[in-house]
């Protein structure tokens, strides 16, 4: 079976689904016996949850009007 | 009397691209702007407004209009890294050797910043706002900061973020791999240095 180092470093790819057949056994396998990890995985997919949600910001009103300005400028060549 | 007819048919070609640029960009324009934010900050007004004429004069290379949040995401990609290469601020540097074997999750549970905390982990994260997480994300080199958001914020594919970044799509798993531990050992750093990782009061 393979190691908790070993399976941590595939984590984020496990959960993106960019592991191949016999790499997604294995993290499997090791999740089924190890607790520790499985926090690493419930803690990799609440991180990347966080990171989409604070990376959100609004577009300001003059600067949305400002980049509408240049599209009726682009439009009205 | 042919040649009148095509002129119109060319106008009238024209015209409806112009509409479609409209329709196609406006969108866009949020999602546009807080990507150009988190690469470039303070320049992101100017990367759009670089990429909205860019992309106007190559709208002709749009074959599917489905494709055109991509299609933007590169072109803003590409002018937000001439703006970069611009300016010569660049990140502070961060050491990226050993960060492979950086563990936030067990960080966090050797250290046990919040020993009375049912909920460790969340704990820590729950301190953070966006600005603090705006931070963080400043500290990153370039080249890991862009497939990270383009990818985990924006949800395009790693290949997709490979042809916007145009690196070769092994090159940016090992991007993401290596930002995605750079950010936790980070997101940790921050917390140190900014006195977060006192026992949160009740």
């Amino acid at each position: 079976m393979i190691s908790c180092a070993d399976a941590v470093r595939e984590l984020w790819n496990y959960l993106d689904g960019l592991v191949g057949e016999a790499e997604r056994a294995a993290v499997e396998e090791h999740l089924s016996v190890c607790r520790r990890c499985c926090g690493e995985l419930e803690f990799a997919e609440e991180l990347r949850g966080f990171l989409a949600r604070n990376a959100d910001e609004e577009l300001p009103p003059d600067v949305h009007a400002r980049l509408a300005a240049t599209i009726d400028e682009l439009e009205g060549r | 009397m042919t040649m009148d007819g095509a002129r119109t048919e060319q106008t009238d070609l024209a015209d409806a691209a112009r509409r479609r640029f409209r329709e196609l960009v406006e969108p866009e324009l949020p999602r546009l702007y807080r990507l150009a934010r988190r690469l470039v900050g303070e320049d992101a007004e100017d990367a759009v407004q670089d990429c909205l004429l860019n992309a106007y004069r190559k709208l002709g290379q749009l074959e599917h209009d489905a494709a055109a949040p991509a299609w933007l995401t590169r072109i803003l990609v590409n002018c937000c890294g001439d703006r970069h290469r611009r300016r010569t601020r660049q990140p502070l540097e961060v050491a990226v050797e050993d960060v492979e074997q950086f563990s936030l999750y067990r960080k966090l549970a050797d250290e046990d910043p919040f020993p009375y905390s049912d909920s460790l982990h969340l704990d820590f994260l729950q301190r953070f706002g966006r600005e603090d997480v705006q931070a963080v994300l400043t500290t990153l080199p370039e080249h890991y900061r862009a497939p990270l958001l383009l990818v985990y914020v924006d949800g395009f594919l790693a290949k997709e973020a490979a042809l916007m970044l145009k690196a070769p799509l092994g090159t940016i798993l090992a991007r993401l791999h290596r930002g995605r531990k750079l950010f936790e050992r980070q997101l940790w750093e921050y917390a140190e240095a900014n006195d977060m990782l006192r026992e949160p009061v009740r």
